[in-house]
């Protein structure tokens, strides 16, 4: 059984690859048959660990009077039901209820939440090097040692490329002057940035080749190895 | 010959890159592997957690991103049994279940770790950012078995651990943007100690919170995978695919450098 699905993986593996030559039927078949094997294990799952645990087995129980707790989920139920008066033009209209409280429950979550990690946080993260210039102690005694002349070089360099990419980004003055000139430093801070992405893109991708090839070499053409052995 | 190189058929680099690959691997070659900071500080953040700790792992990737992440959650799971840091785990990506489900077994088998007393795998449910709200109130609100069925209530493992406030390091491995979800919502709100293990496209994306200690450590890639192996000392597949990338990367930058040249001599050519 295992060598039937090594070889199944192989052979699309292959098909997969195929693609590298030119486009053809047997790149397409595996293409296709991957998304539709996605989409379908996706929704079993949703419905077997999302759906049938947190909405129909408390609502069953709760029309059962096996635990009466749980009527509650009847107005997410009912609620999310909405969705499908997409499916009638009379009724559409329905879907902004929804829509609206996933927005709003959204927003509410998200606006804190992330104003805190993503703005304050980071602007604290750019900010504290330069509260450790020299050593200092901490309230429990804690002597902090001061940066090296190397981190702190670090802690100016990413304060000018905050600074520099920012005012690139501002569009409200016209970039003329110094202004043309820190957003000419902001573009070559964005452009280093890029290049490390690229940089890591490569890596993850070829990381993904080197697996499959892996797979060809020591799994699949091993497997062939296991066949001539069981025939001959 | 320029003009010849500037037009050369991709599918030559195709063959050249396949070679890259594969002669690296028939003679596998090693190639010494130094330890990045932020590894390092993911591996003493769970080395220096006492025994019976808790941590969650989350296998936040599918199959096209397993050539990355199974190397570290690999390690990260060995590294745990072995210390005796007891494992949730747990996925908020459908496709994750079944990877996550046959690692954790097989590493718990070569470990001889046991399902519910040394770590419990919760599966899979819909719903990223309200999952790991609800968790951050009552696990068991959201997850009331596990994935095998088994009522958390009636796990050995799982009786002192109610919500974040019993979970000591939650570790992302992801493919996706669940670390910034995690830290955005889980450790701002509830304060849970974030580490992740990152594929290559998202690596760029991580580093500014390492800068400001919102992740505690952080795994970058299979470079990240192999550093992790280095230190756990268990020399797997990360290691032996990090020698092989660096050949290809070599290939590559020779190609680019090659490129560039073509590419201004045939311009330089035409404008003359």
């Amino acid at each position: 059984m295992q060598i039937i699905g090594i070889w199944v993986a192989a052979f699309l593996t292959l098909c997969i690859y195929s693609f590298l030559y030119k486009d053809n039927p047997l790149y397409r078949f595996a293409e296709h048959l991957f998304v539709g094997i996605s989409v379908g294990y996706g929704i079993v799952l949703s419905i077997h660990q999302g759906f049938l645990p947190l909405a129909w087995k408390p609502f069953w129980e709760a029309i059962t009077f096996q635990d009466t707790s749980g009527f509650w989920v009847i107005i997410p139920i009912a609620f999310g039901l909405l969705f499908f008066a997409r499916l009638s033009p009379r009724h559409t209209w329905l879907i902004r209820y929804p829509i609206a409280i996933l927005i709003g429950y959204g927003s509410g979550l998200a606006i804190t939440n992330v104003l805190r990690a993503n703005i304050f946080e980071q602007t604290r993260g750019t900010l504290v090097p330069f509260g450790k210039m020299t050593e200092t102690i901490a309230p429990n005694g804690e002597i902090i040692p001061a940066l090296t002349p190397f981190e702190i070089f670090g802690a100016i360099l990413m304060v000018i490329g905050v600074v520099c990419t920012l005012t690139y980004f501002f569009f409200s003055v016209e970039h003329r002057g110094p202004i043309k000139g820190m957003s000419k430093v902001g573009i070559a801070f964005l452009m280093i940035g890029f290049g490390s992405a690229f940089g890591n893109t490569v890596m993850g991708r070829v990381a993904l080749l080197i697996q499959r090839v892996d797979f060809l070499m020591f799994e699949w053409i091993a497997s062939i190895g296991t066949i001539f052995s069981w025939i001959f | 010959m320029f003009t010849r190189l500037v037009n050369l058929d991709r599918r030559y680099i195709f063959i050249l890159v396949a070679l890259a690959v594969i002669i690296p691997m028939l003679f596998s070659v090693n190639l010494p592997v130094s330890v990045s900071e932020p590894t390092l500080n993911l591996f003493n953040y769970i080395e220096n957690l006492p025994e019976e700790s808790t941590i969650m792992l989350a296998f936040d990737y599918g199959p096209s991103s397993l050539a990355e992440l199974n190397p570290m959650a690999r390690a990260v799971l060995i590294q745990c049994f072995r210390k005796g840091v007891n494992v949730i785990a747990l996925t908020l990506y459908a496709d994750g279940t079944t990877l996550a489900s046959t690692l954790i077994k097989e590493v718990a088998a070569e470990e001889n770790a046991v399902d519910g007393e040394d770590y419990v795998f919760l599966g899979f449910r819909p719903g990223d950012i309200q999952v790991i709200l609800g968790m951050g109130t009552e696990i068991a609100g959201v997850f009331e078995t596990d994935f095998s069925g088994n009522p958390l209530s009636e796990i050995t493992m799982m009786k002192d651990i109610v919500n974040y406030d019993q979970i000591d390091l939650l570790v992302d491995l992801a493919s996706s943007a669940t670390p910034d979800a995690w830290i955005i919502y889980a450790n701002e709100q509830y304060n849970l100690k974030i580490g992740a293990g990152v594929t290559g496209v998202m690596i760029s994306e991580m580093f500014p919170y390492l800068q400001t200690g919102q992740l505690v450590g952080l795994m970058s890639g299979i470079l990240g995978a192999a550093e992790y192996e280095n230190l756990v000392g268990v020399p797997e597949k990360g290691m032996q695919w990090i020698n092989v990338e660096s050949f290809v990367h070599l290939l590559i930058v020779l190609l680019v450098i090659i490129g560039n040249i073509a590419y201004f001599v045939h311009r330089g050519r035409e404008e003359t």
